[in-house]
């Protein structure tokens, strides 16, 4: 059962009643424990009551607060995910030719029983580790690292598996000055015709264009209460209305949570996460992440390498929604 | 796949009346604002007599500032005259989020095809450079910034595979804002599906060559602007990554002068030229050359096919224009018939 962590919980807007609730299990079972008293019958009371709250509020999430979800300073990610299902990790660093981007972590990892080459974007959660992974914002040695890093797993004969969980590519000077467009265009061209299995995961935050850069693929994926978007919803806001406090009008129109991804066909399936988010019990979380890396890579495993490759082309060149002028029809074929 | 066969682009009427075809939004500035322009560049501010503006590339015959080329008239002044056959022209864009912005997304596209007369941000065709034939693609800031959407970014994906098809080269002049935000992350992806079919054409060893026009940003840049064989920048152009504003409020200082321009990007390493625009047609040319040398001395090979005309009848169908050279000197601007 999921009792609240020993960790403070940081709840979110829309999360109201909920803390109440949890001070008050925290209570009564600080006070079972003094007193040596059985409680246990009007606790499993005021749990079912916490489950029942927060199973309503999850399910009626709108975009905003997803968004607000993936961007939960507690919930997993790219680092934690390898503590909690890899083995053997491996980390290997450096583009070879400018410096190590901390914002992008690689290595060589086991999970279950598949060796791989882990690809994943990492914010860091205290004030210290972001400012060192540059709050999980790519330079263009960091595409250039992941690049070098696919290439070696090509040579090894091993798939990739890329998390993703950034607010973008880094705005920069050096960045710009380095080729961070050049470094986000090749990675896609790469990528798309790299001859091992690649496996893309959205785990928190997939930001536009620094995101993509490692999430071209045979799937893509995406968590629950992750999202994956061409512009930050602030960024549209102040496009579309001059005003970035209509952000949640903004994520609303972009369509940007994971059932809307889904039907839009850009992603191919959403990994469940525990209830109430992955922050709530980031080891579930887990867990539901490596079941489903396992069942993805034995079928991409499976497939004969020129399948693979032509089914990636065709998912890649398949995106896209527009139609064809009737009048073309009828002057040819 | 079906096309529309376009007018050859600088055909006959143009080259009667000895002025160039003018776009829409020209002849409207035209109209309202007299027969001259003052020159945008500060140092200069020079008035420049439209025309003259129009017969010099598009340039200020003073100091030599670009302005924005339509995507037709862009075509005119890089290809040779006639050689033109317009593909997948039949692509149109749709509401696929129902996007909820300010204004309805189809509105907008309706008012842009109406400003410019093109269906969406970029056109496509069949042309020839001093003779070599190649998939040429312009886009057109005039049409909602250049912006990249699922039609661009599939005529783009398809001119390329066609290239791929045929053994010819490809030539992208970019001209972007970036990706389109009312279609939202499915123009995303569009860096992802134009990326994979460039990667299909290196692998068939042809060649690649992109032109970057004032501006070519973000989604364009970082997908298929920035990944031709040859990059070149035409003098002044914004080519980036990020807004320089995005950046400036980001590290807080303030950017250098000339941050972002192509003469920037040429001594950071990221392109391989500045081309005047006058210049544009003869530097493809000369590097066509050496990309298609082997090509033009074996006519035949079993994955690319001749680029002479003189191929099998089924194939001389698709052929832009009978004639190689005569297309320069000739008027005989052919529009040629796709079944």
């Amino acid at each position: 059962m999921a009792t609240p962590s020993p960790v403070p919980q940081a709840y979110l807007p829309f999360e109201q009643g909920l803390k109440e609730i949890d001070e008050l299990i925290r209570k009564l079972e600080d006070w079972a424990r003094t007193n040596s008293m059985d409680v246990s019958e009007e606790l499993n009371g005021h749990r079912e009551k916490r489950e029942e709250l927060l199973r309503r509020i999850y399910q009626n999430l709108t975009a905003w607060d997803r968004i607000q979800v993936s961007r939960h300073t507690q919930r997993p990610q790219t680092r934690d995910y390898i503590a909690h299902i890899c083995t053997d990790f491996v980390e290997l660093h450096g583009d070879r030719s400018f410096s190590d981007d901390n914002a992008i972590v690689t290595g060589l990892a086991t999970v279950g029983e598949h060796r791989l080459m882990l690809i994943g974007q990492h914010k860091g959660r205290d004030v210290h580790e972001r400012s060192f992974c540059n709050f999980g914002m790519p330079q263009p040695e960091g595409y250039r690292k992941a690049l070098w890093k696919m290439r070696l797993a090509e040579k090894f004969k091993i798939p990739v598996l890329c998390l993703i969980d950034t607010k973008g590519a880094a705005p920069d000077l050096g960045a710009e000055e380095r080729g961070q467009s050049q470094a986000i265009a090749y990675n896609l061209q790469v990528m798309s015709g790299l001859k091992v299995p690649i496996l893309c995961i959205v785990i928190g935050e997939g930001g536009s264009g620094g995101a993509l850069s490692i999430g071209v693929g045979d799937r893509l994926l995406i968590q629950e209460n992750a999202y994956f978007s061409v512009i930050s919803p602030e960024g549209c806001a102040s496009i579309l209305w001059k005003d970035s406090d209509r952000k949640a009008d903004a994520a609303e129109a972009l369509r940007i949570t994971a059932p809307e991804l889904k039907n839009l066909g850009v992603v191919d399936e959403i990994i469940p996460e525990p209830l109430g988010g992955a922050h709530r019990d980031p080891k579930g979380a887990a867990e539901m992440l490596k079941a489903t890396i396992d069942r993805c890579l034995k079928e991409l495993n499976a497939k004969p390498l020129d399948v693979l490759l032509e089914e990636r082309y065709q998912r890649l060149r398949s995106m896209g929604k527009y139609q064809e002028a009737a009048l073309a029809a009828a002057a040819g074929t | 796949m079906a096309q529309q066969p376009k007018r050859g682009a600088g055909g006959k009427e143009a080259r009667e009346s000895k002025e160039p075809a003018v776009g829409p939004e020209r002849k409207r500035r035209v109209q309202t604002e007299g027969q001259f322009i003052k020159c945008p560049n500060r140092s200069c501010s020079q008035s420049l007599f439209i025309k003259d503006i129009e017969k010099n590339f598009h340039c200020c015959k003073s100091c030599g500032h670009h302005f924005r080329v339509g995507s037709r008239r862009r075509v005119e002044i890089t290809i040779d005259p006639g050689t033109w056959v317009e593909l997948f022209d039949h692509l149109e864009s749709i509401d696929p989020l129902q996007f909820k912005g300010k204004r309805s997304y189809l509105e907008r596209i309706k008012e842009s095809q109406e400003k410019t007369g093109l269906r969406d941000a970029v056109i496509c065709g069949e042309a020839r450079i001093e003779g070599i034939p190649l998939v040429f693609c312009a886009m057109d800031f005039q049409f909602m910034g250049g912006s990249m959407g699922s039609v661009v970014g599939e005529k783009i994906a398809r001119a390329i595979e066609h290239g791929t098809k045929n053994g010819w080269a490809v030539v992208i002049v970019c001209c972007s804002g970036g990706a389109r935000m009312d279609e939202g992350v499915l123009s995303l992806m569009q860096m992802a599906k134009t990326s994979a079919a460039i990667e299909r054409h290196n692998a068939a060893g042809l060649a690649y060559i992109t032109v970057l026009s004032d501006p070519t940003m973000a989604g364009v840049s970082a997908s298929y602007a920035f990944l031709a064989d040859v990059i070149i920048g035409e003098p002044k152009a914004m080519i980036g990554f990020a807004g320089a504003r995005v950046i400036e409020q980001t590290i807080r200082k303030k950017l250098p002068e000339g941050f972002q321009t192509a003469e920037f990007l040429l001594k950071h390493g990221q392109i391989d030229m500045v081309v005047p625009r006058s210049e544009m047609r003869g530097t493809l040319a000369k590097i066509l050359r050496y990309a298609t040398v082997q090509r033009q001395e074996t006519p035949r090979t079993a994955k690319a096919r001749s680029p002479k005309p003189s191929g099998s009848s089924a194939r001389a169908k698709a052929e832009p224009v009978p004639e190689l050279v005569g297309a320069a000197s000739g008027g005989s601007a052919k529009k040629s018939r796709r079944r």
